[in-house]
């Protein structure tokens, strides 16, 4: 393919297109799959098909094998575009993936515009950033949420959002290491871990995997795990606000959690994307615990905060007192993997994380998520009006709904097929989500309004 | 003008400890540290010291040190200089207000990529190849991808490197646990394959006295040599593949720097879809480096030893290890392929092919054995008889010019220095100077 074949070629493609993509507004529209038929199955007998299909000789990681479906949010986009196929008129309303749906504030994305154009210009344009982001946003991510917690500007790694982060630490981790997690949980933390190979096979009657200790969280413990009845893992991943039970852990409770970490010599994962969700005076961040930084290291994102889950950026901290059982530090060993396996967040969305972190952008940044808070206010008040038992929703944007002794894939397809409602299951997140429907509390406030119309409807 | 950003880089070795303020260690004399019981990752252990780059960005704070004063010249990390183009820019200014606004705002992508994106990738840049919009991957740069291509490959596959090779392959090999232990005496790892590439190869690997691995990492254009392989030597390489039911993972990052009729893409060899994924990036192509944009094709074709498509795999991989680049940075690429913007960021590559071609009359003139930079925004310049990192301090002693030493992309690359072509073209020209006076 020469230049000149390129240039010669008729592109119609241009930023409008982008933006005005059919394919563009919900995810699952973008998947374009081969067959989920895997492997190659040619029974046709006819004669073209005596030629016989090349396969390398590379065996497939067994650690994928074991991977039981595919991950679970494609799984509902999918369930979403089948019913949208069979019925094309219904007003499908999306309370399943946790998107974000209201605009970003202008402060933001008008920084990220500046940086955009600045690129253009000679005083203006960088190229590569420091892996680790940019000075003046890991200082501001510092003071703001970790302001009088002793945690510095070089404890913070800025990245392309929490998802991304898990994988990175599981490659730091390594394969040798085991790891529990609350039951139910984000499905990221069990399906990173049998990819990189720190699980088991999976035991279908358990519908859990091997080696990986499930610490269950249920109304009876008050989402808490039952600390005693925990066995020693390695690395301990807890996220609070919950995703998906909605429940913040208390002071009193995260104590306990740093106090057995620190017995078993064990590290937290604490995820705490959904900090700004709190309402009442449970801690934000690990670290308001004394002790944490021996024990703990977070995870964070700005995208649930500032709806950037397209855009595309989180954090992680890493306390220097973080060492492992020979006295390595691990920021050190995360620093290794950010610079090899990573090369830094977008410096144009690094720009828009900037001035969500000013005065104006965190203003605004509170404004939207009291907007989602409010929808979450309204879908937990329709469920206890109708009498279920709910939880979460409080803390977090999302509510957990109980529907005792029921399949949690048919409740999801009963709400789907006679709401247009689409929700998440509670069994995809773990054996303990059985019985519950997760609702999430991002979408426009008409349609969140008219979902809880018809969930009323259903179960009036 | 030379951007400081790239110190913000902290080496590993000095990364934690002048940190620490002196108050802070002394209470830690007497406090007792408390260590987790969680045993670090021996893969992690074995490697041998910090990523390369900021090894360089090391050196280079230390030389800053010692001489305040210096205009220094960074021919060393391969890293863009020029403004990107207009229509690129603003295409990425409008996406940025748009999402201010409810019709414009948009959530979580497709962690594939946006689907005009991904058709552009397909039809722009594989037009006579016929890849699949289906079949590329958007992502936030190949060093990214390559990691999770490793995690999709796992730690029981053994793999081929080029040496020399860019630093990211043996690294992620040896942190995902294929690469072995470190052998002091021949400087390599004990399961990769080093497949050779110099002057006397003609910078392609004698694939006769190689052994098979599982995946072989190839990169043409090459970093660091600067060198691109021909149509029959990549059908020498499909057909070596092909035979040992190996997988190509091709790295083509350098493509649009190709000058003459060298493949651009691994799928312009009949077969290699069959044996091949290719990895590419808009970051030396637009001047992407901090913007984060590239892409992974994987052919429907590409079966495991079972018989298993590996792009399901690298969907899943995709699914859980990743969200998807930047909506931001998406719509800068869609724009970069648009015909306006397409013809925009060539003329920037070819301002630095205008480099590369200044850089390598310099140095031939200076009776110097140099190799690379007419398909490459590289020159690799052999000193026969010397270590490469007294080359690179030397050179960086008396012109204050920073490059990187041959040793530092594998064995192979000992007695080799590789500059870069990057930079404002006065960078380049009193680069040229300096080089002049020191060689003469």
């Amino acid at each position: 393919m020469s230049l000149t074949q390129h240039l010669s070629t008729s592109i119609s493609f241009s930023s409008s297109s982008f933006l005005s993509s059919s394919g563009f507004t919900f995810r699952n529209r973008d998947v374009s799959l081969p067959s989920e038929n895997f492997g190659i199955c040619r029974c046709v007998a006819t004669p073209q098909e005596e030629k016989t299909t090349y396969k390398t000789k590379v065996s497939r990681n067994a650690n994928m094998a074991k991977l039981q479906a595919g991950y679970l949010f494609p799984e509902i986009a999918r369930k979403r575009n089948a019913h949208l196929q069979k019925y094309p008129d219904s007003k499908v309303i999306s309370l399943g993936i946790g998107d974000t749906t209201e605009p970003i504030p202008e402060v933001i994305t008008s920084a990220m515009a500046k940086r955009s154009q600045a690129l253009s210009t000679l005083e203006g344009y960088s190229g590569y950033g420091a892996e680790q982001g940019e000075k003046p946003l890991r200082a501001a991510i510092a003071s703001t949420f970790y302001g009088d917690l002793g945690i510095e500007e070089d404890d913070i790694f800025v990245s392309d959002g929490a998802k991304c982060d898990i994988s990175r630490l599981q490659v730091l981790f390594g394969s040798e290491v085991t790891i529990a997690v609350q039951d139910p949980s984000y499905p990221a933390y069990v399906d990173s871990s049998v990819i990189i190979g720190q699980t088991g096979f999976y035991e279908k009657d358990a519908e859990k995997y091997g080696k990986i200790e499930y610490m269950r969280c249920n109304p009876e413990n008050g989402f808490f795990p039952d600390l005693p009845k925990v066995s020693r893992a390695d690395i301990i991943l807890f996220c609070s606000p919950n995703n998906p039970t909605g429940s913040a852990a208390t002071r009193e409770q995260l104590t306990r959690l740093v106090q057995f970490a620190k017995e078993k010599g064990s590290i937290i994962v604490y995820d705490s994307a959904y900090a700004m969700y709190i309402t009442d005076d449970k801690p934000r961040s690990i670290f308001e615990i004394p002790g944490a930084k021996e024990v703990a290291l977070e995870t964070a994102s700005f995208s649930k905060y500032a709806g950037f889950t397209g855009v595309r950026l989180g954090w992680t901290v890493i306390p220097k007192e973080l060492l492992f059982s020979d006295g390595f530090p691990v920021a050190k060993d995360f620093n290794r993997i950010v610079c090899t396996c990573f090369n830094g967040a977008s410096n144009v969305v690094q720009a828009g994380g900037l001035a969500c972190l000013s005065p104006e952008g965190r203003s605004a940044m509170q404004k939207v998520v009291g907007f989602y808070k409010e929808n979450a206010d309204i879908i937990m008040d329709t469920f206890n009006s109708l009498g279920f038992n709910v939880y979460g929703g409080r803390n977090a944007p999302y509510v957990w709904v109980h529907f005792p002794g029921l399949s949690s894939w048919d409740v999801f397809s009963e709400i789907l097929e006679k709401t247009h409602v689409v929700t998440t299951p509670g069994s995809g997140f773990g054996p303990g989500g059985e019985g519950f429907i997760r609702v999430s509390a991002f979408g426009h406030r008409d349609n969140v309004l008219e979902a809880c119309r018809r969930f009323k409807q259903l179960y009036k | 003008m030379y951007n400081f950003s790239t110190c913000n880089a902290m080496p590993c070795r000095n990364f934690l400890w002048p940190m620490i303020p002196q108050a802070r260690l002394e209470i830690q004399k007497e406090r007792v540290v408390c260590h987790t019981r969680v045993q670090r990752n021996v893969n992690l252990e074995k490697l041998q010291n910090g990523y390369l780059f900021p090894e360089i960005s090391m050196h280079e704070l230390q030389h800053i040190r010692k001489y305040p004063d210096a205009k220094l010249i960074n021919l060393g990390i391969g890293d863009t200089t020029e403004p990107i183009p207009d229509i690129v820019a603003v295409s990425m200014a409008e996406y940025a207000h748009a999402l201010s606004t409810v019709e414009g705002y948009r959530g979580y992508g497709a962690e594939q990529g946006n689907k005009a994106l991904r058709k552009a990738i397909a039809e722009t840049l594989y037009k006579d190849v016929q890849v699949k919009d289906s079949e590329v991957f958007v992502s936030d740069g190949s060093q990214c991808d390559i990691t999770r291509l490793q995690l999709l490959l796992g730690s029981n596959v053994t793999m081929a490197v080029q040496d020399p090779s860019f630093p990211a392959y043996i690294d992620t090999s040896v942190i995902i646990g294929q690469a072995g232990d470190f052998e002091e005496k021949s400087g390599k790892f004990g399961n990769i394959e080093y497949m050779n590439c110099g002057p006397q190869n003609n910078f392609f690997p004698d694939l006769a006295k190689t052994r098979r691995t599982d995946i072989i990492f190839f990169c043409s254009p090459n970093n660091p040599t600067g060198q691109a392989a021909t149509r029959q030597q990549l059908e020498e390489l499909v057909k070596f593949a092909k035979e040992n039911g190996s997988i190509i993972i091709f790295d083509s990052a350098y493509a649009v720097y190709v000058t003459d009729d060298s493949p651009r893409s691994i799928f312009e060899i009949p077969g290699a879809k069959e044996v091949a994924i290719e990895v590419s990036s808009f970051s030396k192509f637009a001047g992407f480096t901090g913007v984060r944009l590239g892409w992974t094709v994987v052919p429907e074709e590409l079966c495991f030893s079972n018989g298993f498509p590996v792009i399901n795999d690298f969907n899943r991989i995709v699914c859980t290890c990743f969200n998807g680049a930047s909506n931001i940075s998406q719509a800068g690429g869609l724009a970069c392929l648009s015909s306006e913007g397409f013809m925009a960021v060539c003329s920037v590559v070819n301002y630095y092919k205008e480099n590369a071609k200044i850089l390598l009359e310099t140095l031939a003139s200076l009776g110097l054995k140099v190799y690379g930079g007419e398909n490459a925004p590289y020159v690799w310049v052999h000193f026969p008889g010397s270590k490469s990192w007294d080359v690179f301090d030397y050179i960086l002693e008396k012109t204050h010019i920073i490059t990187v030493p041959g040793s530092g992309f594998g064995p192979g690359g000992e007695e080799f220095l590789r500059m870069s072509t990057f930079g404002h073209r006065e960078t380049i020209l009193e680069a040229s100077k300096r080089l002049k006076n020191l060689f003469s």
